[in-house]
């Protein structure tokens, strides 16, 4: 045999590549991938652009922003994934002490506190944690024996729990979710073993009934109610739920059309531009539009998971399976609040609703996808000592 | 074999991975299972409800505000009421041409340039879509009549019956009720979600006095109601209703008598008059004078009016009892005194020989009496307090030493907030060494401590804390907060001890007999204040230095303007034997406490112990010898200027 037949014969080893594999991973983009997030940004700046009245102002600052996303996901696509995993705990702590400076320090409205404000530019710490969480116990569990052991399950639920509760403490309950999910989907894909999980749940729901009756005063408890029910608040959070409602309902199988949306023209529908867009969406493309975004969606999830299969290591398949797990929570909770089958927490419709870090944030999480998609293949022969 | 224990077994991990994958993609289908039925459960099962309700979205919500809560003073009359009145609003959803239909409008009622820029600034606030936008206030009859008659043309223009909050005392109760205005754009945009909630229909919100402090309870619960409206935005028929729940009344010690009193006592002078029970530390009277009539304030004050109240030299809109902080004077002489007792630096034997001045051991410095020559060879501590003499106290301050009065000092709350249930209150300034080192950055000296021992120097106070220092003196070392609310929704809120300390009982008849003695003694500084009383009083005098006066130099006072000249100030309490009532006083400019503050403390203790109230038009009683002030001036009508409802826009 000859060396040219050994080679061809090897083809995911990194030799015999094709020609647009050997461009994907001279260039670190997954073109597939980037296909689908360009089609949602379309998606999402034609529903944006009717959601916002028509304002060009608008259409111009989220196109600035999906600009810089986009960068930004070049940008982090070039990563070496090993850096990424020696630079993980620096990252997490660097994180960690922005949002203790957030409480001390911060800025806010309307009763939270989120952002730190340097030099007049200001930004969230939060969404740094959103990338610094998976990417941490990403990195301490791939170094462990899989599965963990219940020493290190203990050390992980501690990473995840600091950050977590200094979110919830600004308070962004949303935001504070998609943080806790994006590192316990870690664990579970580690192998967290079945028996601990069950015990969790057991623990989880047993605690519950004395938390209600003993710990929580009054007004926490009918804010939990609330949160649980909003139509019964019609003048708080029921208002924008029983509006949203009534948004989605009217659009019917085909929608009325795009630009013709009467709930979120009337502007009977608040925050429709931002987390209650997919109700402008429902509004006006109907069933069909939502079936067809859910769809782009399921691609993009697919093609994650994908990733994650096929990555060179541990560390990199659990943070890609992270990373999607993840945008699937953001997809499901935000359109399951909406439709008022959760209680509204604040979570954006990842690329469709206006909001410039958000939309940073997640395209840096598919940067890091990308970087694990085209790392350099490495031939690994199993040796036996 | 061992050395292969440490190796991971990569095989097995990716054969859990691919296990977890196929768990996690089934609970993701699942839940998108659970998404799709949702969307086609609302849009194709439920879609004929949902685009019936969004057809020009007839059905919804209206916020029906609560009604606020009443204040009535301590004999249940009203201080602030609800009063209906007539609000033409504009939806600017429904409205069309916005310029066209106000243009319109101003043909049927006035509408001044004012009403349109507050209407515009109200409408680019943050609001719920299809909430009417107030335009007018205060519609007539005749006004009501032509808009109904055109009503058919009035497309997104709707008249309501609001209920507007009214302040029938006028500018009586202006620094203690306070008054309700409407909610800024900066409180709105510091409300949360909670509080977005609870003012939905709701207009205004407390500004200032109590209606401020007691917002919460006044406030109330919003309901709502589900209501279906035609084209035209009118209600047609209400489909639900939750009712909400009216604020709660407040009913306070003040006492509408007390406080006209204390207005005709004080005669239009500029000052402060504070009355506390003693035993409860409920305030019975709080007035500044001038004041202003917070009526204006409810609808929005339009900016003439604001800026005459505000740049108005007599300051009308400035609490004088609370924010105005003044030097005490001879009023703490008494406190030093008994200071002096407890600490055992004086007892009620002891006398000095005052020659008219002291003179700090080893030094130069002088201090002159404000009586030259000085009051005798032998001055003991009741002559010393009776005839005000500030060498006796010069004299045991600098033994006493700083540290000592400036503990002394705030047990009786000097220096230290009242806490009085009204906001925006001042701290004034009771120093210590360490506030000297804070606040100048120096050290505190000798001579500090000489100024202080007579209420000069660095020590600021409000009436409010004299009236309390008075009354903890009267009730021989309980301190209670001053309170304003005796119940609120009902409920009786209990007088808060704040400091209680121990003096021995000989100690305090001492100075209870000295006090006594400066409004009955022979040689008493108040002695005409004190005259023909069936019922013995206890007081004393004080004059507060508006400008220093350098070493050496005369004090002139016809020489200064009249802003320039002291204040006179005046505590006192009664009876002596069981004190009920405190009493402080504050007449600016006016010089003589003993003259000038005296008789007005004298008349808010005969208005509460033998019910001789007095009315503000009243002329001025003549049991004092008046001694009018050449070229006193006369106070400014501009804040009493009464405006009938009919006007306020």
């Amino acid at each position: 045999m000859s060396g040219q037949d050994f080679l061809r014969r090897l083809p995911r080893t990194g030799f015999g590549l094709g020609r647009r594999e050997a461009l994907q991973q001279r260039l670190h983009v997954d073109f597939l991938l980037l296909f689908l997030l360009l089609a949602l940004t379309v998606v999402g700046m034609s529903v944006l652009y009717s959601a916002s009245g028509e304002s060009m102002v608008t259409m111009r600052r989220q196109g600035t922003f999906f600009l810089i996303a986009f960068t930004a996901m070049f940008a982090v696509a070039q990563v070496p994934v090993d850096f990424m995993r020696r630079m993980a705990p620096w990252a997490y702590v660097g994180g960690v002490i922005l949002l203790i400076l957030v409480l001390v320090v911060g800025v806010g409205a309307k009763g939270a506190q989120r952002w730190l404000s340097i030099g007049g530019f200001r930004f969230q710490p939060s969404e740094i944690m959103k990338l610094a969480m998976p990417v941490m116990i990403a990195a301490y569990l791939s170094k462990r024996f899989l599965p963990p052991g219940l020493k290190h399950v203990f050390f992980t639920l501690l990473l995840i729990a600091i950050p977590t509760a200094l979110i919830i403490d600004q308070p962004d309950l949303g935001t504070s979710i998609l943080v806790a999910a994006s590192g316990i989907v870690v664990l579970f894909f580690a192998g967290l073993r079945w028996g601990y999980i069950v015990l969790a749940v057991i623990i989880f729901t047993a605690s519950l009934w004395p938390i209600w009756h003993f710990m929580l005063h009054d007004y926490q408890r009918q804010r939990v109610l609330t949160l649980l029910n909003p139509e019964a608040d019609r003048l708080g959070a029921g208002w924008n739920i029983i509006q949203s409602k009534t948004a989605i309902g009217s659009g019917g199988l085909s929608g009325k059309g795009w630009l013709e949306g009467t709930q979120s023209r009337l502007d009977f529908l608040p925050e429709g531009h931002t987390d209650f867009i997919i109700a402008v969406m429902a509004e006006e493309f109907g069933l069909l539009g939502v079936l067809m975004l859910l769809g782009v969606y399921i691609l993009v999830i697919m093609r994650g998971m994908m990733i994650a299969l096929n990555a060179q290591d541990s560390f990199g398949r659990l943070l890609a399976a992270s990373i999607t797990t993840t945008f699937f929570v953001y997809v499901f909770v935000n359109m399951g609040m909406v439709s008022g089958l959760l209680p509204v927490v604040g979570v954006p419709l990842p690329l469709i609703s206006q909001g410039g870090t958000a939309i940073v944030t997640l395209m840096a999480g598919f940067g890091i996808l990308m970087a694990i998609a085209t790392e350099r293949k490495r031939v690994m022969t199993p040796q036996k000592k | 074999m061992s050395e292969t224990q440490h190796f991971k077994d990569y095989h097995r991990e990716t054969r859990i991975f691919w296990a977890r994958l196929a768990v996690m993609s089934s609970v993701m289908l699942a839940l998108l299972g659970v998404l799709v039925y949702r969307y086609h459960h609302l849009q194709i099962v439920q879609y004929q409800d949902y685009a019936t309700q969004s057809d020009r979205n007839r059905v919804h919500i209206q916020p029906i505000p609560p009604t606020r809560g009443l204040i009535y003073d301590r004999n249940g009359i009203l201080l602030a009421e609800n009063r209906p009145s007539y609000t033409l609003s504009v939806v600017r959803e429904r409205a069309g041409d916005l310029e066209e239909t106000l243009d319109y409008l101003q043909t049927l009622v006035e509408i001044r340039a004012t009403d349109r820029e507050k209407f515009y600034k109200l409408m680019h606030q943050r609001r719920r879509p299809f909430e009417p936008v107030p335009l007018r206030y205060n519609l007539s009859e005749e006004e009501l009549a032509s808009l109904a008659v055109n009503e058919f043309r009035l497309e997104g223009v709707e008249i309501d019956a609001q209920l507007v909050r009214h302040y029938p005392q006028g500018d009586l109760f202006a620094h203690t009720v306070g008054y309700v205005g409407r909610i800024s754009e900066a409180e709105l945009d510091n409300f949360d979600e909670e509080e977005y909630r609870r003012y939905s229909g709701t207009h205004s919100i407390g500004k200032t006095g109590l209606e401020r402090h007691y917002e919460d309870i006044l406030l109330g619960e919003v309901g709502n109601q589900n209501v279906e409206t035609n084209a035209r935005g009118r209600v047609q028929r209400v489909l639900e209703r939750i009712d909400p729940k009216p604020g709660g009344d407040l009913h306070l010690y003040l006492d509408v008598r007390m406080q006209q009193t204390a207005v005709a006592a004080l005669a239009g002078r500029r000052g402060a008059v504070v009355a506390i029970e003693v035993k409860s530390g409920g305030v019975l009277a709080a007035v500044s004078v001038p004041s202003y009539d917070p009526n204006l304030f409810v609808t929005g004050i339009s900016f003439a009016d604001y800026r005459s109240l505000n740049e108005s030299l007599d300051m009308p809109l400035y609490n004088r009892f609370i924010q105005g902080v003044y030097p005490p004077g001879s009023t703490i002489k008494p406190m030093i005194g008994l200071a002096g007792l407890d600490s055992g630096f004086t007892d009620v034997n002891r006398s000095i020989s005052d020659p008219g001045f002291f003179r700090l051991p080893n030094t130069e410095w002088i201090w002159r009496d404000w009586k030259r020559g000085g009051h005798g060879g032998r001055v003991d501590l009741k002559q010393a307090i009776s005839e005000s003499c500030d060498t006796y106290f010069w004299d045991l301050g600098n033994r006493m030493g700083i540290d000592r009065l400036s503990e002394f000092g705030s047990h009786f709350g000097l220096g230290e907030l009242t806490r009085i249930d009204i906001p925006n209150e001042r701290r004034g300034v009771w120093p210590s060494r360490e506030w000297k080192r804070g606040a100048k950055g120096q050290a505190w000296y000798p001579g500090d401590t000489i100024n202080m021992s007579i209420g000069q120097g660095y020590v600021l106070t409000s009436p409010m804390q004299l009236a309390v220092m008075t009354a903890t003196l009267a009730h021989r070392g309980v301190r209670i907060r001053p309170q304003m609310v005796q119940r609120a929704n009902g409920e009786f809120l209990a007088p808060v001890i704040e400091d209680r300390f121990d003096v021995a009982e000989a100690h305090w008849d001492a100075i209870f007999d000295g006090m006594a003695e400066v409004m009955h003694g022979q040689r008493g500084t108040a002695r005409v204040a004190g005259q023909g009383a069936d019922y013995r009083m206890a007081g004393k005098s004080g004059t507060a230095q508006v400008v220093g006066i350098a070493q050496g130099e005369k004090y002139d006072s016809e020489a200064l303007k009249e802003r320039h000249r002291d204040h006179a100030l005046f505590v006192s309490f009664a009876p002596l034997e069981d004190p009920q009532i405190a009493v402080a006083v504050i007449v600016e400019n006016a010089e003589g406490g003993s003259s000038q503050a005296g008789p007005v403390a004298r008349k808010m203790m005969d208005a509460f112990l033998r019910g001789k109230y007095l009315m503000p038009e009243q002329p001025e009683g003549v049991e004092e010898a008046a001694t009018p002030v050449a070229g006193r001036l006369p106070s400014q009508p501009l804040a009493r200027r009464v405006i009938d409802t009919g006007g306020v826009n």
